[in-house]
């Protein structure tokens, strides 16, 4: 059984037409993958309830490359192996990177390449890696493929780095819906999109790098008017500052490798610890307890955050605004939690800044909201909302049914397809029946228009493939259309659906289908019951003009004949349960029959073949 | 006629996306033709309920069904499970005759 999500009203998809998107975003440090499920969008943990996925990549000599936590690990033994913040250099040339921790191949201009053991590796690899890991997790936890997604990109990426961005994307199988920009993304989980037009600055401190963007909404769309930062300021710096005062508190010189790392731990505890309270515990193995205060703390990292406030001035001057222009401020980066920075944002922007999203999952957020909109999800929020459809629209099936194609209650403009098939061998033209109402049986809707698709090749029953497209457009004209995809023939018409019909004949017909709501169910299950009995009358039919002669006894034949009249002849009755067994009865009587004549078959096919063909045939296999 | 009832996992989750949400009474759930095998279950979200629909409550939560869903969804339990890592909403239809491989459609 489907699991299934909870959608919006009159937003429920058909059975295998639900889409599912992902927003992934792809960071230097680490990357989220979110996904909105029953109207909320969540990220993703993986199997040990990660959120985050570090951007790690560890190629060996042999097997496949490992991501994240595992990768991480194996930095320190095999640092030219373990790729870390490739995000720095998508889509760029060995020119563009001076200095690198890597060793490089590739020209001077083209794309630079890593030598690892396992040969040499493009950032767009490493990238395509990482999203591996995303998408198959979304795709555990959607428990579906993945149909789309939007991937996150900051505001200053230019064309190259977009597009190895998307190269990467497509390398790991995933179709990009749009590359967001990361501010834009923060905005827009905050539904900023959706208020008028106005000014936004996004201020994101992440683990190892610091981004302001001022952006501008307009009519719904973001302009990005300024961008600037710092690509080496972030939280990592603050633990640097808060290890170094440590190490002078112990009277340390030159601390080992171990200690090292055991203070930039014990730092970036104290540092979280001191969002929440004023004084913290310094505690390293080996070493005397420390207090440290948050005010000695705000002393220590002021200086950056100062640089970080010059940077936004610098952002807000390019921009061309005042902070007066600026109606909203969104935080992102883990590092905003630290309440100094938020001082520092709010009194230079001069209003509170937006911080109920959780600053390191907002930008994934955001770009798992834009991928449920572009994925087709919702209706497009660009789209006015005109109107709805006050009865659902569909046409006439095999025994008297109407198939529903659009709902009552979808917003117009729609556009829905469904496929249909023949149901006699050969047949070469089908009637297309439009009809709108809520009941079962054509009787209970009213008929709208009723046209034919010609030319279609004479095929086997169910083997044509008949694509019937029901459109209504803005102004709710209805426009019905039928292609038979194998040979492309297509023919359609045009009608205004509500014509004529006046507000209490709706609601009538409305009322009515509730009212026989279990009749119409009855009717409805002895229509398909009449329909089963019918097709296998039919086929067998056909079958015994062809093979009956040769293949039966005259006494099984005429045994079956007798079966099939009465099955015929109680076609006509009310009972669905004595025509279900009546039915099943001859299709059981048949069974020989239908052996018999697949064995010829494949007897008549076998014919004339020598043994090495055949010893072919089961290579073929 | 048999009652539509919501599990108390269920009622949970309902509650907190309604919340996230910031609107709404509570879930429609409803069935409608098409799809692989017959019938397929809708469930949305509810911001209006009509006249005639059913109303039932359980676990704090509003289940609302329509009255042509009703005849097809009489005794149903709606759960949410976990398989794996993925979750969702389930239902528990006694008069579910055959469904299709995937489960998103059914016949009664």
């Amino acid at each position: 059984m489907a699991l299934l999500q909870i959608s919006e009203p009159g937003q429920a998809a058909a059975p295998h037409e639900g889409k599912h998107a992902l927003g992934i975003d792809l960071g230097t440090t680490n990357s989220l993958v979110a996904s909105v499920r029953s109207g909320s969008a969540e990220t993703l943990p993986d199997a040990a309830g990660n959120m985050l996925l570090p951007s790690v990549v560890y190629y060996s000599a042999q097997g496949v490359p490992q991501v994240g936590n595992a990768a991480l690990t194996l930095a320190s033994e095999y640092p030219l192996d373990t790729l870390q913040s490739v995000k720095r250099f998508m889509g760029r040339s060995r020119n563009d990177v001076a200095g690198s921790e890597y060793q490089l191949g590739g020209g001077e201009e083209g794309q630079v390449r890593f030598l690892t053991s396992a040969g040499e590796i493009t950032p767009v690899e490493a990238s395509a890696a990482i999203l591996n890991v995303l998408a198959e997790r979304g795709r555990n936890t959607l428990g579906a493929d993945i149909d789309g997604v939007v991937i996150t990109v900051p505001a200053y990426f230019d064309d190259a780095q977009r597009q190895a961005t998307k190269d990467a994307a497509q390398l790991a199988g995933l179709k990009v819906l749009r590359l967001l920009n990361e501010p834009t993304a923060a905005a827009v989980a905050y539904g900023l999109d959706s208020g008028d037009d106005g000014v936004v600055a996004v201020y994101d401190l992440g683990g190892g790098t610091f981004d302001v963007s001022i952006l501008r909404l307009d009519r719904g769309v973001f302009e990005v008017l300024a961008t600037g930062g710092d690509s080496a300021l972030g939280g990592d710096d603050f633990d640097a500052l808060i290890a170094a005062w440590a190490q002078q508190e112990y009277s340390l010189q030159e601390p080992e490798p171990a200690q090292a790392r055991a203070l930039l731990t014990a730092a970036r505890a104290a540092k979280q610890a001191l969002s929440d309270v004023e004084q913290v515990n310094f505690t390293v193995p080996g070493l005397p307890e420390l207090t440290l205060t948050r005010e000695v703390l705000e002393g220590l990292v002021q200086p950056l955050v100062k640089r970080t406030i010059l940077a936004s001035k610098r952002a807000l001057r390019d921009a061309g605004v005042a902070t007066t222009d600026i109606d909203s401020v969104v935080l992102v980066g883990g590092s905003t939690r630290v309440p100094l920075v938020r001082a520092a944002v709010s009194e230079f922007f001069g209003r509170e800044p937006l911080a109920d999203i959780d600053p390191d999952t907002v930008v994934a957020v955001g770009a798992a909201l834009q991928a449920d909109v572009l994925v087709g999800n919702k209706p497009d929020s660009d789209m006015l909302l005109l109107d709805v459809i006050p009865l659902s629209l569909g046409l006439e099936t095999m025994g008297g049914l109407m198939e529903r194609v659009i709902e009552r209650n979808t917003t117009i403009p729609v556009a829905k397809a469904q496929e249909f098939t023949t149901y006699k061998d050969g047949q070469t033209a089908m009637s297309i029946h439009v009809l709108q109402g809520e009941r079962e049986m054509v009787e209970g809707c009213r008929s709208l228009a009723r046209f034919e698709l010609r030319d279609i090749p004479p095929m086997a029953a169910g083997a044509a493939r008949i694509r019937v497209t029901f459109q209504v457009d803005a102004d709710g004209l209805l426009n019905v259309s039928a292609r038979e995809e194998t040979t492309g023939v297509e023919t359609g018409i045009t009608i205004k659906p509500s014509y004529g019909l006046e507000e209490d004949e709706i609601a009538e017909m409305l009322r009515a289908s509730w009212e026989f709501a279990a009749e119409d169910m009855q009717s409805r299950q002895l229509a398909e019951q009449r329909l089963d009995a019918r097709q296998l009358l039919e086929n067998l039919q056909s079958a015994l003009d062809q093979d009956g002669a040769t293949l039966l006894e005259t006494a099984e034949r005429e045994a079956l004949l007798a079966q099939m009249a009465a099955l015929a002849a109680g076609q006509e009755l009310d009972d669905i349960q004595t025509l279900k067994m009546a039915t099943d009865s001859l299709a059981r009587a048949s069974e020989s029959f239908a052996a018999r004549r697949m064995d010829a078959s494949i007897k008549q096919a076998l014919t004339g073949l020598s043994v090495a063909q055949l010893d072919q045939l089961g290579e073929a296999d | 006629m048999r009652p539509v009832t919501i599990t108390e996992a269920a009622a949970n989750h309902v509650r907190r996306y309604l919340d996230n949400r910031g609107s709404g009474l509570g879930i429609r759930v409803g069935v409608r033709t098409s799809g692989c095998s017959g019938m397929a279950y809708v469930l949305e979200f509810v911001d209006e309920t009509e006249a005639v629909d059913e109303v039932f409550e359980g676990h704090g939560v509003k289940v609302v069904v329509d009255p042509k869903s009703m005849v097809y969804l009489e005794g149903t339990e709606l759960d949410f499970v976990k398989e794996g890592l993925n979750e969702g909403f389930e239902f528990k239809n006694p008069n579910v005759s055959g469904e299709c491989g995937c489960g998103e459609s059914f016949t009664v």
